[in-house]
């Protein structure tokens, strides 16, 4: 099979391409860019004039909920989600049920995954048993099955001296250790930012220091024992200052926001709007555009969907009861165009931070269309509008608190190993 | 700004938090409430105007006080009346709390009168509701119990009419309190000058100053001169632990007696939403004394809830 992807934009930040060029593909690769390869007829070919041809995306946190879920949503209707937010390579948190915590449940994901050929995905496997914080688990046999690295999901490692030996065993392999920085003691209970909102509104606060007091002590730990350290879901300004430092000083360390937080703030709660309650807590504004900020220049490497589709039932109760989480595959494209679109920041600069950057993060080959590469592709238009709802929305998860609000930037096509995902009709 | 307790032409549609009401609406309600204080005194205590309503008293959380003053106010009013405690019933099977309210939906309910343990427990019945239903809040966790904050203002305004030359210190256990927060908004939306919080930093919520209010952690610093001493109940389960060392330790430094009411302006009244924990935030030589007003608080809760309840069914100017 050989397709021909004409007159589109392509930007692929890793080769340092922005410009319009032809996209060769011959069974299943990228076969040439801008240069048709030799002997090249094409059997199918795509006009791609005013639209932008982009790695497919790589998305570093999206629940699928299987196993365990499957009333939330499936394997299947999320990977069609992620088809159709332009998604290619997607990784997920162990916090399923059972937990991912051993070797056979890593193949079954990934192989069911295969089945339905819709996007790639990289489990991060569970740092402990069960995620319960005191026994490590059979990393190299984890890894062995496909887990992209390792994670304690939103569950915490109390004890010090265990969270120590876990980060010396990963790093005597080379496994990057994903974290979501969060101090469980000040975290416990708390459903929404420790400021002005939940103090109007009578909810439990999680103060800003329970983020960065973890993080000084992860970075202290990592440095201690040469672990490779990336940060999931950064979300206030202290957080991004620290990590800054720590770059600054030659520490290896990663970190990644979540789309929310770049547009939301603690106020989006309103009056205890559940869709707003989210981990970590949406913060203030000085907060936010503290992050938007990390991630221009770089202290923040990529940006994530969180997706975490959540039944409507389990959202219509009082805020502090409510699941936290929202859909955000789908999402993911237009709220990293309206960052960069808030921030002057070039698309060339945004594509990155969903594409090339999150698979150096999970150490995969995605991400760029370098010849020979899987042909993982999606086209798209930043500039076409549409309104987010239930019917538009493909994931079986419709909770986002940008229900009825109107995204700019749209998914035409995407491309899996050179054969058609999803496609706009 | 959307405001789910106002219909479109400002009229209140529900009775959620004191925050978000403009001031007429909260004088509308003291005005209709003073109109009702005599009918208590009068020998058949009732006027018509709920007649033929079914108001419903929904409790998530136990009550005494505020269920009673609530069913004898929609009674004055001649609703009729149902009480239920769900937290002994259905809750406790697991029913979700919107198919508790569904069910009374169907037996056409015209009034909710809801407490809740969660803060937002209201604002989410009140989503859910068809139109011709009110859902009026009888306290939800920490967020909100505003007829309280209403009754509050009412007696401060009974003994006290010039409330833009008032400073009132609210004393005690603010972060875990829905009283304090409606009544810190009532006062400064009726325009009370200066409204003092006082308390350890452990009760005291995040950025309090936001909402208005000044912040004294001295208790003889933050009595001076005031008019007004609004003391909160201290919940039994945080008598000690990491919010507090002991019940004395809290008494001596925020226990109300009167050598520290002696600091307030000779003429400041005592106010207490009950119950109260005599020899924890108050002593009783205070509790008992002329400058009291906690049992008229109780009586003016009444006709506030009438208010209420009133002008949310139509029926009062």
């Amino acid at each position: 099979m050989k397709i021909l992807i004409k007159n589109g934009h392509v930007i692929d930040p890793k080769n340092d391409i922005d410009a319009k060029q032809d996209v060769y593909i011959v069974a299943g690769k990228i076969a040439g860019i801008g240069k048709a390869p030799a002997d090249f007829s094409a059997n199918q070919t795509i006009d791609a004039t005013g639209l932008i041809v982009s790695p497919g995306f790589v998305d570093l946190c999206a629940r699928l909920r299987e196993p365990g879920d499957e009333y939330k949503a499936t394997l299947e209707s999320e990977l069609h989600a992620a088809a159709a937010g332009g998604i290619t390579s997607l990784s997920c948190p162990p916090d399923t049920d059972p937990v991912l915590d051993e070797p056979g449940l890593i193949e079954m994901l990934k192989q069911r995954a295969r089945k339905h050929n819709l996007a790639r995905i990289y489990p991060l496997g569970a740092l402990t048993q069960k995620l319960e914080g005191k026994t490590l688990t059979e990393m190299c046999e984890l890894s062995e099955a496909g887990c992209a690295g390792f994670t304690q999901a939103d569950k915490p490692i109390l004890d010090t001296q265990v969270l120590w030996r876990a980060f010396e065993y990963a790093a005597t392999f080379g496994y990057t250790v994903f974290l979501r920085p969060e101090e469980y003691f000040l975290t416990k209970e708390g459903v929404a930012h420790d400021g002005e909102v939940a103090s109007r509104l009578g909810l439990k606060g999680i103060p800003s220091a329970a983020e960065s007091l973890m993080i000084a002590s992860i970075l202290r730990i990592a440095a201690e024992t040469k672990t490779n350290i990336h940060f999931c879901r950064l979300s206030s300004a202290d957080a991004v200052e620290l990590v800054r430092e720590a770059k600054n000083n030659g520490i290896t360390v990663t970190a990644d926001v979540s789309v929310h937080h770049l547009h939301l703030t603690e106020h989006d709660i309103a009056f205890f709007n559940t869709h707003a309650h989210i981990k970590p807590p949406l913060r203030t504004l000085r907060d936010k555009e503290a992050l938007c900020q990390g991630l221009m220049d770089g202290t923040i490497d990529a940006i994530c969907s969180d997706h975490t589709p959540v039944d409507d039932d389990a959202k219509l109760v009082p805020f502090a009861e409510a699941e936290a989480g929202a859909t955000g595959l789908e999402l993911l494209l237009p709220l990293t165009l309206k960052w960069a679109n808030n921030h002057q920041s070039a698309l060339f600069n945004a594509i990155s931070k969903i594409t090339i950057e999150p698979a150096t993060i999970l150490g995969i080959s995605s991400g760029h269309l370098s010849v020979g590469a899987n042909a993982d592709l999606t086209i798209f238009s930043p500039e076409s509008a549409w309104v987010v709802n239930t019917s538009s929305i493909t994931s079986q998860g419709k909770n986002t608190p940008f229900l009825n609000t109107e995204m700019l930037g749209k998914v035409h096509c995407t491309f899996l190993n050179g054969h058609i995902t999803y496609q706009a009709n | 700004m959307y405001n789910p307790q106002l219909n479109n032409d400002g009229t209140l549609k529900h009775l959620l938090s004191i925050e978000g009401l403009p001031k007429k609406t909260l004088l509308q309600i003291l005005d209709t409430a003073e109109s009702f204080v005599g009918v208590a005194e009068r020998d058949v205590k009732k006027v018509p105007l709920l007649r033929g309503k079914t108001v419903c008293n929904i409790f998530f959380e136990n009550s005494t006080r505020t269920r009673t003053t609530f069913e004898i106010a929609a009674k004055r009013l001649s609703a009729d009346v149902i009480n239920l405690n769900v937290n002994t019933s259905s809750q406790s099977k697991g029913e979700a709390i919107l198919d508790t309210i569904n069910n009374l939906i169907a037996m056409h309910t015209d009034m909710f009168v809801v407490r809740h343990n969660q803060s937002g427990a209201a604002h989410l019945i009140a989503q859910h509701v068809p139109d011709n239903i009110s859902v009026v809040n009888a306290g939800d966790g920490r967020h909100s119990h505003p007829t309280q904050g209403l009754l509050d203002v009412f007696t401060i305004r009974r003994y006290k009419p010039e409330m833009h030359n008032l400073r009132v210190a609210l004393v005690g256990d603010i972060l875990h309190s829905r009283v304090a927060r409606s009544e810190i908004h009532a006062l400064t939306t009726l325009g009370v000058p200066e409204v003092r919080v006082i308390a350890p930093k452990t009760l005291l919520p995040n950025e309090v100053e936001k909402l208005g209010v000044h912040v004294f952690h001295d208790m003889e610093a933050g009595l001076k001169d005031v008019d007004v001493v609004m003391m909160l109940r201290l919940q039994n389960e945080r008598m000690s632990g990491a919010m507090l060392p002991s019940t004395q330790e809290f008494f001596k430094t925020y226990g109300l007696t009167p050598e520290k009411l002696s600091l307030a302006k000779p003429d400041a009244i005592v106010m207490h939403p009950g119950p109260m924990n005599r020899g924890v935030e108050i002593d009783s030589r205070v509790a008992d004394s002329s400058q009291a007003v906690i049992l008229p608080q109780v009586t003016y809760g009444i006709a506030i809830r009438m208010a209420a309840m009133a002008i949310l069914a139509g029926g009062a100017a």
